[in-house]
């Protein structure tokens, strides 16, 4: 039991990243205070919400590359809308948000669900196309802070025992899908679907449903983040998140969700996120410029997919053996 | 019993013609020309020699990817470095250009770079066997990253003249070196693909990798070689493009990989590996050169032009399946 859990892979990410907070206090001790890491947990906020809907999808065999563009998309969206009607209450916002970033990510699933095309074909071209409705929409204009409403700005600032509005959302959001992807029938249909599609089909589960409804989950996280995005930073413009959508799957292999699908978790997720952002963090604080950035992240990816395929080989022995002891 | 010698059964179903006539590469030809007529109507800029040469800028160099790429994809591995090879071999020609290389010794090394980043990309994937879409997201950032370190907010701009003759010139009238290049890549892929065993092979990989093995073919061997292909042709296309630019910055080509992509999906290649034609891929380039050309001589800003290759993209992919769908539902 105890060198199962010394063994497993969110030990083992856990371990990393605390020896690499370590290794960082030893020369820099301000980064390890409480108040850092406070920030260092909100910076990551957005990342953990997006890996979050991004793990059930490719738990189902799929890959979302379009949640940056739809963050992106809806930020977009609840700005203009803010600057038209300035006292819109944040509930609102915040529903239509979720609504819209869930439609979004409807219409990926809808295409992967009927139409049976590939899910990176899929979000392939939506990627392209909500990044381009974005420019629609604003006519390539930014919407600065001046001209967002007081209260759509601070909602995310808002503190709350010490932590900030974003931190408190992020933690909602990993409660939440700790239940469902536990304690409900979705999300063991999630690791059924991946495992064993076929298999799958016969235990009465609606393969092609149950991918929509993962790509429904991770386009309302898309949508919850675009607004989060857009009011922290204060600013909506076409390029926000450019890219992002590599950052969240990179968060997600790294946290041991496998890119073939059924395998993964949710604290694994928690931990590949919040790894790449004690990286991201602490870069400017080593006086590594941070250019470096994108190289380490890099490495990061590779370095833990070689691992976990590593780790996953060894299983793939022992299979029978560790089937007869859980028996 | 029933007489079985009444029935008429015909040895094939369909005749070669009426089999060419439904394929895939001749609906994407049908919308090729469909553009181009389009076009004509729509900017009385368009059928002019020369504004067509510079068109060809717009699809060239990808499509020399796309090519390898191609193959990948058949095989049933993806590459999603290739923009970032651009940007390091980009950065590494840049480097050589400033130490004062000549010209092909700058070529030199921006193709032994690409080659090294292929390797690299191989030995993982067949080396490791890991999944080659996670490696190669993985490499993305890191050859990239590495041109962000090299340069930062720098650019090298001190090519040797004769440099700019791959991007710049041209060989007859009004076809480009680099037209020339992307035509005889295609035929050399095209024969590799579809007349050597080499592109068997491929193909077979792609359909099933354990039928392959035990029917003899060295499977690792063939993806590590064409990882090796990819690596290659996106330094050929970072020769262009740098060629072309004049200039290297770290952000060079950012998001190609994708635009690549989209072209050999639109080329009617599998995205699951085991079917596809270089004579299609062809097709798709001309036909996102076109529709990126033509939208662009009506002045639409090049983001509304990724709607309508993102529209394109699902559109082919999605229609022909809706019909499909349609036709059952009528039976």
């Amino acid at each position: 039991m105890m060198s199962q859990l010394i063994k497993s892979r969110e030990a083992i990410l856990l371990a990393a990243i605390l020896g690499l907070l370590a290794l960082i206090a030893s020369r820099f001790p301000a980064y390890v205070e409480p108040g850092n890491l406070v920030n260092v947990f909100n910076d990551t906020s957005t990342l953990i919400i997006l890996a979050m809907g991004q793990m059930c999808v490719i738990l189902t065999r799929c890959i979302d590359l379009s949640v940056a563009a739809n963050v992106a998309l809806t930020g977009m969206v609840v700005a203009t809308l803010n600057t038209l009607m300035p006292g819109l209450p944040v509930v609102a916002i915040l529903v239509i948000a979720l609504v819209l970033g869930a439609c979004l990510g409807a219409v990926n699933g809808l295409l992967v669900w009927k139409l049976q095309i590939p899910a990176i074909v899929v979000t392939l071209g939506t990627m392209t196309i909500f990044r381009g409705i974005v420019f629609l929409i604003s006519d390539g204009k930014w919407i600065n802070a001046h001209e967002m409403s007081a209260g759509f700005k601070d909602f995310p600032r808002m503190e709350i025992a010490g932590l900030p509005m974003l931190s408190w959302i992020a933690i909602l959001v990993v409660v939440c899908f700790v239940v469902v992807i536990n304690r409900t029938p979705l999300g063991r249909s999630f690791f059924a679907v991946g495992g064993n599609p076929n298999a799958a089909v016969y235990t009465g589960i609606d393969v092609g449903r149950t991918q929509f409804l993962a790509f429904t989950i991770s386009g309302m996280m898309a949508g919850l983040t675009g607004y989060l995005w857009v009011s922290r930073f204060a600013v909506a413009y076409v390029d926000i998140a450019g890219g992002f959508e590599l950052e969240v799957v990179a968060a997600c292999v790294i946290g041991g969700i496998s890119i073939a699908g059924g395998v993964g978790s949710v604290a694994g997720t928690l931990l590949g996120a919040l790894f790449l952002g004690v990286i991201k963090n602490a870069l400017p604080v080593i006086n590594i410029s941070p250019f470096w950035q994108l190289a380490i992240s890099g490495s990061a990816i590779i370095v833990a997919v070689a691992f976990n395929a590593q780790s996953s080989r060894t299983k793939g022995r022992v299979i029978l053996k560790s089937a007869e002891q859980t028996a | 019993m029933t007489d079985v010698s009444n029935h008429h059964v015909p040895d094939r179903l369909t005749t070669p013609l009426q089999r060419t006539l439904r394929s895939w590469e001749s609906l994407l030809l049908a919308v090729a020309v469909a553009i181009f007529l389009l076009n004509t109507f729509a900017s009385p800029y368009f059928l002019n020699a020369w504004n067509l040469s510079d068109a060809t800028f717009n699809f060239t160099e990808k499509a020399m990817i796309a090519f390898a790429m191609a193959l990948v994809i058949i095989s049933g591995e993806i590459d999603l470095s290739v923009a970032s090879i651009i940007a390091l071999v980009s950065t590494a020609m840049g480097a050589a250009a400033e130490v004062g290389v000549g010209t092909p010794g700058i070529v030199l090394i921006g193709l032994g770079v690409g080659l090294a980043c292929g390797a690299f990309n191989g030995a993982l994937v067949t080396g490791l066997g890991l999944p080659s879409i996670v490696v190669t997201i993985g490499t993305m950032s890191l050859f990239r990253g590495i041109s962000y370190i090299v340069l930062g907010d720098q650019a090298y701009m001190n090519y040797p003249d004769s440099f700019a003759w791959f991007g710049q010139g041209y060989v007859f009238w009004v076809i480009t070196v680099e037209l020339v290049f992307f035509l005889a890549f295609a035929v050399i892929y095209g024969v590799l693909l579809h007349k050597t065993n080499f592109g068997r092979a491929v193909y077979s990989i792609g359909n099933n990798p354990v039928g392959a093995m035990f029917s003899g073919i060295r499977v690792k061997r063939v993806k590590f070689i064409l990882f090796l292909l990819t690596g290659l042709m996106a330094a050929v296309a970072s020769v262009c493009l740098t060629s072309r630019l004049g200039s290297t910055r770290p952000s060079i080509a950012f998001g190609m990989e994708l635009e690549v992509v989209t072209m050999v999906v639109l080329g009617g290649v599998n995205i699951l590996g085991g079917s596809g034609s270089i004579p299609g891929v062809v097709i798709a380039a001309f036909v996102m050169g076109l529709v990126t050309f033509g939208l662009g001589l009506l002045n639409v800003p090049g983001i509304v032009m990724s709607i309508f290759i993102g529209l394109l993209l699902i559109g082919v992919i999605a229609l022909p399946r809706l019909w499909n769908q349609f036709r059952q539902a009528r039976r």
